[in-house]
């Protein structure tokens, strides 16, 4: 193949593709993880958690997140796109009088959050929002 | 070692037997996270808050597992059920050992 500057540029588009795609994969492949860790990879339905962000966040700092699922034993809640994925998980006891509680977390970019909740039966719910943040919450 | 960190909490003075209360929280702590650099080039390691827990007259109401995601002065609002006269426990669990804790009394009205 000649090196002309239409190859070059292609090449080099490729590269970077190449090289932003691993990245993505293990992204993803990280929050699975904690979902499998928390899930003991239990089947994971739907309906029954309501999971509330804003629909975009002009600062990644401080991003507030409501979750509430009636009943739920405990909630994990996931950030996907952050470099560790988990944010936190909840316990609700025995003097819990709602299954809900809201707090703020840092988002490093636009991106997906995911709760998923515990039921006492052994099953999971899982509720999903995407934000769009503006500037990233995780410096670098 | 955090310095400053002061915990904040807001449970209401009194309530019915029974009823549910909205308690807010609030510790002042930076929460580094263990990926920011510092000045020299270096991360800064992690040092942040990794567990909180509310208790009441020794029952548990809430306890959440914190993780670097969580923001700067992590703040926290649930619902819990105010049976009886009591002390609401809150203890803050640092990265380092310390333990932050805080107590607060609600009367049946």
């Amino acid at each position: 193949m000649e090196l002309t500057r239409r190859n070059a540029l292609a090449l080099g588009a490729g590269a970077f593709a190449a090289a932003i795609l691993p990245f993505r994969a293990f992204a993803s492949a990280a929050s699975d993880e904690a979902i499998a860790a928390f899930t003991g990879g239990a089947a994971v339905g739907t309906g029954g958690i309501t999971l509330t962000t804003p629909e975009i966040a002009e600062n990644g700092n401080t991003v507030p997140v409501t979750v509430s699922a009636p009943g739920a034993e405990s909630i994990l809640i996931l950030a996907t796109g952050n470099p560790t994925p988990a944010v936190a998980t909840i316990k609700f006891g025995p003097l819990a009088a709602s299954q809900s509680a809201s707090t703020r977390m840092r988002l490093a970019g636009t991106q997906e959050v995911v709760a998923i909740a515990k039921m006492p039966d052994g099953s999971f719910a899982q509720a999903s929002n995407t934000v769009k943040v503006t500037i990233g919450g995780c410096g670098g | 070692m955090a310095s400053n960190v002061k915990p904040r909490v807001k449970v209401p003075k009194s309530a019915a037997a029974g009823s549910a209360v909205t308690i807010k929280t609030l510790i002042s702590h930076p929460m580094e996270s263990g990926q920011r650099k510092g000045s020299d080039g270096n991360l800064i390691p992690r040092s942040i808050i990794n567990r909180f827990t509310c208790d009441f007259n020794g029952q548990n109401v809430i306890d959440i597992t914190l993780e670097p995601a969580i923001s700067t002065n992590p703040y926290f609002e649930f619902e819990a059920t105010v049976p009886e006269a009591g002390d609401f426990k809150f203890t803050w669990y640092d990265d380092d050992g310390s333990v932050y804790e805080d107590t607060q009394s609600i009367t049946i009205a």
